[in-house]
């Protein structure tokens, strides 16, 4: 037990360390707190209510006014796009802690197991990994209705098989360690060794890959959002924004665009960070 | 390799029984009366109890998927509800229109990706490598809907250079060449930053080894010792992807379909859901669950044609 302890305790600092010295990874950091507070502030920062009607000022192009102009039912772009950013938000994070979650525990079920079971159920998410996402997601939402619930849960499912594998492999070679063994030797119940004893030891692998997935979840909810099984209108969201101006792309560009550079830059940021902390994870490229 | 092949296909039997018995519950997992979600509100329910005996929903939960099973093994993947033709041949007609998008986008992924991702490699840490990880970064980053409309606002509705809907009918080649060009490179681009990526990765662990440092010794000539030493040794992990990318691709693919309005599984996905055509919706899910397992051991076999060593066991 004490022997898991010091690497415990030393690798999240390691990668902290090689984290903190890559300056990507700043700017990704920088980017998303500015995009969670600009959600969590929307009604404080927001110029117009993002549901509020003006027929008369419908279809208007960037103005003094209207930054980044107007939609089909004359609402502020600007303020819509800034309560969007909450629903990418708050449904990026949930779907991939629950996946983390479920997944985490069927990677380490597997690794400490071994055997037929994990050959068995690897199979299984192999060919869930190998599934497209969207479509996963596109049918599961479509089987549940349209509703944020049902989006998180969705997306959450589509997420579970990537996070499996990822616990599963330093599972195995935890288990083979002197520490788990002396566990085993004292009496230690499987769930307690796995829960006490391998997982705070391989956690940091997991979360890594977390902003990563995320990135992927804000992803596909965009999309789903985009054909029409997101969060049900009037309720903003990017995907269902780009749609709008989508549907009048011949005549106001501003309504599509500016909703996509939002989603360019959310899922940008999250991939720069979830890169620069996973080459500080990895041993062998920080080695070099 | 045909033992090994055979032994991979029965290994996969198990894997898809599983797949079809999640599909099966899926299906089934709608919340209220699928009868009464197909036919609406306004339904009698004379034509409700009609629907649910043509559907078999009538039956207990055992018998259903005895049939469920017996059907998806014999090939009847039942019929369209709103088009009243069978599922295969609904899939069949848009099946070439997908493939000729997906292959163009491999094609293009793979002509700008690798070279992108070994000049990444080789060039490590000074601009070439940053340039080349900035612009991967950008693909993965993007939606293909979002690069969709974005390539389609500027090309198409501000350039003019290229149509804005549809697959060009009766335009001849250079028409379908046309039309084919905007959404084969959305999806190209997206596929070049994987592409790079792992090529970049993986020639890098490569150009570290013993033997690339003995070749250079020989004075082996950098781009024999590029293409023929490194990289042919890389490519094992760029395979992998491909193939892992095949499932993005087709899903992507479906927002491109939709985005540049041409015919493919995308549209067909989309109109059965918005018809809540139930039975073709279940019959492309089988089919996109054969297809996923097929390329997945075809991707296991393509590492023996390009590297010897990998032992069939």
């Amino acid at each position: 037990m004490t022997a898991a302890a010091p690497t415990a305790a030393t690798r999240p600092t390691r990668i902290w360390d090689t984290f903190s010295r890559n300056r990507l990874s700043w700017i990704g950091l920088a980017l998303i707190a500015l995009i969670v507070l600009t959600a969590i502030a929307a009604a404080l920062i927001a110029p117009y209510d993002p549901l509020e009607q003006d027929i008369v000022a419908r279809l208007e192009p960037p103005s003094a006014e209207h930054w980044l102009g107007t939609d089909t039912y004359g609402r502020d772009v600007l303020s819509r796009m800034i309560y969007a950013a909450r629903i990418s938000i708050v449904v990026g994070f949930v779907a991939t802690m629950i996946a983390m979650t479920i997944g985490s525990a069927i990677g380490i079920l597997c690794g400490y197991v071994g055997g037929l079971f994990d050959q068995f159920m690897m199979g299984l998410l192999d060919v869930m990994l190998a599934f497209p996402t969207l479509l996963l997601g596109l049918m599961i939402a479509a089987m549940l209705g349209a509703s944020l619930e049902n989006l998180i849960i969705a997306i959450a499912i589509t997420e579970i098989a990537p996070f499996a594998r990822i616990a599963r492999a330093p599972t195995i070679t935890l288990k083979q360690l002197d520490f788990v063994e002396a566990g085993r030797a004292l009496g230690f119940g499987p769930v307690r060794i796995m829960g006490v004893h391998i997982l705070p030891n391989m956690i940091s692998d997991v979360v890594v890959m977390g902003s990563l997935w995320m990135a992927s979840a804000i992803r596909t909810e965009a999309a789903l959002s985009f054909i029409g099984l997101g969060v049900p209108p009037p309720t903003a969201t990017w995907g269902s924004m780009i749609r709008e101006g989508f549907d009048n792309i011949l005549d106001a560009w501003w309504l599509a665009v500016f909703p996509s550079l939002a989603i360019l830059a959310t899922v940008l940021a999250l991939n720069l960070l979830g890169d620069a902390l996973r080459d500080a994870a990895d041993p062998k490229l920080r080695a070099e | 390799m045909i033992h090994y092949a055979t032994r991979r296909l029965l290994l996969a039997i198990p894997t898809l029984l599983v797949m079809l018995t999640a599909i099966f519950v899926l299906v089934r997992l709608v919340p209220g009366d699928p009868a009464a979600v197909i036919l609406g509100d306004q339904a009698s329910e004379a034509s409700l109890k009609i629907l649910r005996a043509k559907l078999g929903l009538d039956q207990p939960i055992g018998v259903q998927y005895v049939a469920f099973m017996h059907d998806v093994f014999t090939g009847h993947l039942g019929q369209s509800l709103s088009s009243g033709r069978p599922v295969i041949q609904e899939v069949l007609l848009v099946l070439p229109s997908t493939i000729e998008l997906t292959l163009a986008a491999i094609i293009i992924g793979l002509l700008l990706g690798l070279p992108l991702g070994v000049v990444a490699a080789v060039k490590r840490n000074r601009w070439p490598d940053y340039a080349s990880r900035i612009v991967s970064l950008f693909g993965l980053s993007f939606p293909a809907f979002v690069s969709g409309i974005l390539l389609l606002i500027v090309f198409a509705v501000e350039l003019g250079w290229l149509p804005v809907l549809g697959s060009g009918d009766g335009g001849g080649l250079a028409g379908r060449l046309r039309s084919l060009a905007l959404p084969s490179v959305n999806l190209g681009l997206i596929m070049m930053a994987y592409v790079a990526r792992i090529t970049r990765s993986s020639m890098l662990g490569v150009l570290g080894e013993d033997y690339i440092r003995t070749a250079r010794a020989k004075g082996v000539r950098p781009p024999r010792l590029i293409m023929r030493h490194a990289l042919r040794n890389a490519l094992i992990p760029i395979i992998t992807v491909v193939g892992l990318y095949f499932g993005t691709l087709v899903g992507n693919s479906v927002l491109t379909e939709i985005i540049f309005n041409r015919p493919g599984l995308g549209k067909l996905i989309l109109g059965a859901l918005n018809a809540r055509d139930y039975t073709l919706l279940q019959g492309l899910m089988i089919m996109f669950a054969i297809c996923v397992i097929l390329v997945n051991i075809l991707t296991d076999l393509a590492y023996g044609l390009v590297d010897p060593r990998v032992k069939y066991r």
